[in-house]
C-alpha cells in the first residue's frame, strides 16, 4: 500500500478544481493509494479501514475472499472511505485517461459523504484515528482477557443491526434547533387528538377560533381551562415526565445490564460501546447505495466527457462506461439505476414539471411537450442528494414517465413444467410494482426494541414491531444467547411466525394432471396467517411459547 | 495473518466455554469459466443478528424473488428460459481436451486431500487405516525392477553380455557370428547393466465410491446444502484415507436416475421433478453389473435424501438396496429431514427401518437421520455414523 506518485497526484488536483467549478463540494485534502487485489481483499472484511479492530470472522472472510478470488478474479477501479481526510484505494497501472475518470467518480463520492445530511454524525470523528484507538485498546483487553474479548464481540455485533441511527440522527438535528412542547402545541397535537380525540369537525372549529383568538387578543386557553379543568394539571405532567428518551437495545444492556455492572465486566461495556459506534458509522453508507453510486456515475460522466483529456480515448471510455452503468437484461444495478434517476429528475426539474400544473395535465401529448424553462436542474439535484436515502430517493421520483423511458420491467422467474425450464418473464411494467420491488432490496433491519414495561424480575424483553416479513428462524438462537450472555439473565422476544397449520403440503399436485403445477395457485394458497410467539431464552437454551 | 488451522484450534474451544462452533468448511466455491474447474476449500462462517426472513415469501407462489430488467415487450411476455435440468457440457461446447480435464480434477483431488486431513486430524474422524492393513488399498514393494547402466546395486549378467556383444557388433569386432572371438572384445564402462532397488506399487484393490442424491423438487434450499456438505467431506475423507486412490461415480435422481461426470455437476445440479429413490439404486446396479466393478473394487455407496419417496412402502428400493448388499461394501443413507417433518417419520426411514436390513446386515449398511438446520459436526457425527 503506497501513495499514488506525484504525476497521478496532479492529475487528482487538477480533476478537483474542475469538479469544483461544477459545483461539487469537498474538503482539499484526500489521501489516494495504490493497492493489491491481496490489499484489497484484506482490507475488505474491516469495510476498508486498515485501523478497523481485528477480530476471527474478519479472518475467515480474508481466506474466503482469497478463495473467491482464485475462482473469479476481478478487481474494482476504486473504493472511497469515509473519512477525513477522505481515503480512497485504486488499483496499479491504470493509464491516465481512465485516472481522469476515476477520480472524477471518487470526488463525487466524497461530495456526497460530506454533504448528504445522513452523514451528519461521521462528519466530526477522524474514524482512521478513533478505529486505531479502539484497535488498540480491543487488543490489549485480548492479551489480559483473552478469547472472552472475541465473545464479547460476537454477541455485540449480534444486534448492532438494530442500533436507532435514525434516532440518533434525529437527536443530533434537534440539538441545533431545540424545541420545547408549547401548551398551544400540546393542546392541538397531543390533547385533542390523543387524549380525548375529538371529530374533526370539532377539531378544526378549534383552530379557527384559536386563529380568532389571536386576532381579537383574547386568551384562547380561559374557555379551554373553563371546559376542561384538567388541562391544565396535564400538560404540566407532560412536560414534567419529558419522556426518558428511547434507548436501543446495545444502549439498554449497557446502561442497565446487572452482569455488566458487575466490576469485573466493567470492561466489556467499552468493547460492546467500540461496535455499536462503527456500526453505526457505516449504517448511512449503507442507506445510500443507489443514490450514492448513482451520483458518482452521473458526475463522471458528465465531467469526463466534457474534459479535453478524453480526446483519442472516446471509445475506450465508452467501453468501461456500459461496463459500470449498463442497465441489465434481467437483474439489478444500483450504478445504472441511481444515474439514470439523477438524469431523470435534472431534466423533470429542468422543463419544470415537478409542478401542480405538470400534476394536473392530463393530456399525454402535452405532456410530453410540458417545458417552462426554468433550467434549475442541477441545483435541484445537489438539494436532493442532500436530503435524501435510498427509499426517499427511489419513492419520490420513481415514477411511471421513467419506467416507461428506459422500458424497465419487474422480471419473474417461474417453473415451466412442460419444457422443465426455468422461464423469465415480464411480470409488470408498473412503476408502482418496480418501485416496490426496489425497495423490497433495501436495507431493512427488523424493528426490535426493549419494551420497558414488561422488563421486569431480571427479564429482558424484546418486542418485535411486525412488517409482515418474520425473522429468520435459524439466527434466533445465538443471537438471543450472545444478548443472554451481555444482559446476564433470561431474554424474551416477541414476535410473529406463520401459523403452522397454514404450511401447504409442499408434494401437493394435481391428481387428474400431476405434470401440472397446482391449479389456480393465487386462489387456492390461502393467505398466511400469522401467529405472535414469545421466545425465551434461559440458560443458553431456547424455547418457544405461542400467544 | 491467521491459519485455517489456528481458526479450527479457536473454534474447538469454543465448545468447551458452552457455546456452538461456527466456522464450516467444505463450502465449496463454483468453478470460473469454460472446463477447467476449480473447487476451493474455504472456511465460512454466518454472523447471526436478528433479520428479516424472505424465504417465506418466495414460498408463497412457487416463484423465486422477481428482480428488475429492462427492454422491449408486453407484460406476460416471456423473455427467456434456462433448463432446469441442466445437460452435460451444455453452454461450454463439446471436446474437452485430456490435459486440461485431468488438470482440473487433480486440483479437485489436492483441496479435498487437505480438507480430509483437516477432518481426520480436527474432526477426530476415524482413521481407516488403524483397522487393519486389508483395507489399505495400494502397498509399497521394494524389488530389484529397475535397469540402470554403469551402476547398481546387483550385476544383471544376461543383460550385461547382451549390451556387450550389441556393442562390439557395432564396432565391427563381430564379422562371423559362427566364430565368435571373444578376446578381442572391449567392454566400455556403459555396457555393464546393473538392477536397482526400486519403490514398486501394488494395487491390492480400489475402492470405488457411488454418491447419490436426491434432486428432486422437495430437495430445495437446507436440505441439499447438507446433504451436498456431507458428501463433500465424505468423499474428501476417503481421497486423504486411501492416499487418493479413490474412484468416484455421482448419480443424480428425481424420477429417474442419471449420472453426471464430476463433482461440481453432482454439487450443483437442481430439478424440481416427484422422487423415486430406487431409480438410484437400480442405476448403480446396473452399472456395477454392466461394467463388472464388483471384482476389482471396494464399492462404497452413500446415498442423501430428504427421505421423500413415490414408492411409499419402498418395495422397489428394498428390493434393489438388497441386490446391491451381496458386493457393496458399505451403503450408507442419509437423510436430512426438512422442519416441518417434526417427529414424524420420513417415508424412506420407515421402510428401511421396518425392513429389518438395518440389523440382518448391520455391518453393511447404515443409516443417519439429522434435522436441516445442523451443525458441521452433528454433519460429521453422520459420517462416523456411516463409516463405523
Amino acid at each position: 500500500m503506497e501513495l499514488v506518485s506525484q504525476h497521478v497526484k496532479g492529475i487528482m488536483e487538477e480533476c478537483k478544481i474542475r469538479a469544483r467549478d461544477a459545483g461539487l463540494r469537498f474538503d482539499d485534502e484526500t489521501l489516494e493509494y495504490i493497492v493489491t487485489n491481496r490489499d484489497l481483499i484484506e482490507l475488505s472484511p474491516k469495510m476498508m479501514i486498515p485501523t478497523l479492530y481485528d477480530y476471527w470472522v474478519h479472518d475467515v472472510r480474508v481466506l474466503s475472499g482469497k478463495g473467491m478470488y482464485e475462482a473469479y478474479p476481478s478487481n474494482p477501479f476504486e473504493t472511497v472511505v469515509n473519512t477525513r481526510p477522505a481515503i480512497s484505494y485504486y488499483n496499479d497501472n491504470n493509464p491516465d485517461w481512465l485516472n481522469v475518470m476515476i477520480f472524477y467518480h471518487v470526488l463525487a463520492h466524497i461530495d456526497f459523504f460530506q454533504n448528504n445530511l445522513f452523514y451528519k454524525n461521521t462528519w466530526d470523528i477522524d474514524l482512521a484515528g478513533q478505529a486505531l484507538a479502539d484497535k488498540r485498546l480491543i487488543a490489549r483487553l485480548r492479551s489480559e482477557k483473552g478469547r472472552w474479548v472475541d465473545y464479547v464481540i460476537e454477541f455485540a455485533r449480534g444486534m448492532d443491526n438494530l442500533t436507532g441511527f435514525h434516532r440518533d440522527l434525529n437527536r443530533t438535528f434537534l440539538k441545533t434547533g431545540s424545541k420545547k412542547l408549547t401548551r398551544t402545541d400540546f393542546y392541538f397535537d397531543v390533547f385533542l387528538q390523543k387524549i380525548i380525540s375529538v371529530p374533526q369537525h370539532e377539531y378544526v372549529k378549534e383552530i379557527s377560533r384559536y386563529n380568532q383568538c389571536q386576532k381579537d387578543n383574547v386568551d384562547f386557553f380561559s374557555q379551554v381551562t373553563g371546559k376542561y379543568p384538567e388541562f391544565n394539571e396535564l400538560f404540566r405532567k407532560e412536560t414534567a415526565q419529558k419522556s426518558p428518551p428511547q434507548m436501543d437495545i446495545m444502549e439498554y444492556i449497557l446502561r442497565y445490564s446487572p452482569f455488566l455492572r458487575k466490576e469485573e465486566n466493567e470492561w466489556m461495556k467499552s468493547v460492546i460501546h467500540i461496535v455499536r459506534t462503527t456500526s453505526l458509522y457505516f449504517q448511512p453508507q449503507i442507506r445510500t447505495k443507489i443514490m450514492n453510486e448513482g451520483w458518482a456515475s452521473f458526475w463522471h460522466e458528465k465531467l469526463f466527457m466534457a474534459d479535453d483529456r478524453i480526446s483519442g480515448h472516446e471509445t475506450d471510455y465508452a467501453k468501461v462506461n456500459a461496463s459500470v452503468t449498463a442497465m441489465p437484461k434481467v437483474g439489478l444495478n444500483p450504478y445504472a439505476l441511481g444515474m439514470r434517476l439523477f438524469e431523470h429528475i435534472h431534466e423533470m426539474e429542468d422543463k419544470g414539471r415537478y409542478s401542480f400544473a405538470y400534476f394536473l395535465l392530463k393530456d399525454a401529448v402535452l405532456k410530453k411537450k410540458y417545458d417552462q424553462h426554468k433550467n434549475t436542474g442541477q441545483s435541484f439535484i445537489f438539494k436532493v442528494r442532500e436530503d435524501m436515502n435510498d427509499f426517499t430517493f427511489i419513492n419520490c421520483f420513481l415514477e411511471q414517465a421513467f419506467v416507461d423511458r428506459h422500458k424497465l420491467f419487474v422480471a419473474g422467474k417461474r417453473i415451466n413444467n412442460q419444457n422443465m425450464t426455468w422461464q423469465y418473464y415480464i411480470q409488470s411494467k408498473k412503476a408502482d410494482d418496480y418501485k416496490q420491488m426496489v425497495i423490497n432490496t433495501l436495507y431493512h433491519p427488523p424493528d426490535i426494541r426493549i419494551d420497558a414495561e414488561k422488563t421486569k424480575d431480571g427479564i429482558l424483553y424484546l418486542g418485535h414491531r411486525f412488517e409482515n416479513k418474520p425473522l429468520k428462524q435459524d439466527f434466533i438462537e445465538n443471537t438471543m444467547i450472545g444478548i443472554e450472555f451481555l444482559w446476564g439473565g433470561p431474554v424474551h422476544l416477541e414476535t410473529s411466525e406463520p401459523k403452522s397449520a397454514n404450511q401447504l403440503d409442499p408434494r401437493y399436485t394435481n391428481f387428474w394432471d400431476p405434470s401440472a403445477q397446482g391449479p389456480f395457485p393465487d386462489t387456492t394458497a390461502p393467505p398466511i396467517e400469522w401467529q405472535r410467539v414469545r421466545y425465551i431464552i434461559k440458560d443458553r437454551k431456547l424455547h418457544k411459547q405461542e400467544l | 495473518m491467521i491459519t485455517l488451522d489456528e481458526l479450527l484450534e479457536r473454534d474447538k474451544k469454543r465448545e468447551e466455554d458452552g457455546f456452538k462452533r461456527k466456522i464450516r468448511i467444505g463450502r465449496i466455491v463454483k468453478p470460473g469459466s469454460g472446463n477447467k474447474e476449480k473447487i476451493i476449500v474455504v472456511p465460512t462462517t454466518v454472523e447471526e443478528k436478528f433479520v428479516h426472513d424472505d424465504i417465506i415469501a418466495e414460498q408463497e407462489q412457487g416463484e423465486t424473488e422477481p428482480t428488475g430488467g429492462t427492454g422491449e415487450g408486453q407484460e406476460g411476455d416471456v423473455i427467456g428460459e434456462q433448463p432446469i435440468r441442466p445437460e452435460e457440457g451444455e453452454g461450454e461446447g463439446e471436446g474437452e481436451g485430456p490435459g486440461e480435464g485431468k488438470g482440473g480434477e487433480h486440483e479437485i483431488e489436492a483441496n479435498a486431500y487437505e480438507l480430509g486431513k483437516i477432518l481426520s486430524q480436527d474432526f477426530e474422524l476415524p482413521n481407516l487405516k488403524d483397522k487393519g492393513k486389508k483395507k489399505v488399498l495400494a502397498r509399497y514393494v521394494y524389488d530389484l525392477t529397475d535397469k540402470n547402466q554403469g551402476v547398481g546395486q546387483v550385476l544383471d549378467k544376461k543383460a550385461t553380455l547382451k549390451k556387450i556383444v550389441e556393442t562390439n557388433i557395432s564396432l565391427g569386432k563381430i564379422p562371423d557370428v559362427s566364430n565368435i572371438d571373444t578376446t578381442g572384445f572391449i567392454v566400455s564402462p556403459q555396457d555393464l547393466i546393473y538392477r536397482i532397488l526400486s519403490r514398486e506399487k501394488e494395487y491390492e484393490s480400489q475402492a470405488l465410491v457411488f454418491f447419490l442424491r436426491d434432486y428432486s423438487g422437495s430437495m430445495g434450499g437446507k436440505v441439499t446444502q447438507t446433504v451436498v456438505s456431507q458428501h463433500v467431506m465424505l468423499y474428501s475423507w476417503l481421497v486423504y484415507q486411501y492416499e487418493k486412490q479413490v474412484e468416484t461415480r455421482f448419480v443424480l435422481h428425481d424420477t429417474e436416475a442419471r449420472e453426471v461426470s464430476d463433482f461440481q455437476k453432482y454439487y450443483s445440479y437442481k430439478v424440481a421433478g416427484g422422487t423415486k429413490v430406487y431409480t438410484a439404486f437400480k442405476l448403480v446396479n446396473d452399472i456395477v453389473e454392466k461394467e463388472n466393478l464388483a471384482r476389482d473394487y471396494n464399492i462404497y455407496v452413500f446415498h442423501g435424501t430428504d427421505g421423500d419417496d413415490w414408492d411409499k412402502d419402498g418395495k422397489q428400493t428394498l428390493a434393489e438396496i438388497e441386490k446391491m448388499l451381496a458386493y457393496a461394501a458399505r451403503i450408507g443413507i442419509t437423510i436430512v429431514e426438512h422442519a416441518y417433518v417434526g417427529s414424524k417419520h420420513t417415508e424412506v426411514e420407515k421402510y428401511i427401518q421396518s425392513s429389518g436390513l438395518l440389523t440382518s446386515h448391520h455391518h453393511l449398511i447404515k443409516l443417519d437421520v439429522m434435522a436441516e438446520n445442523v451443525d458441521d459436526s452433528r454433519i460429521i457425527q453422520g459420517i462416523k455414523t456411516l463409516i463405523s
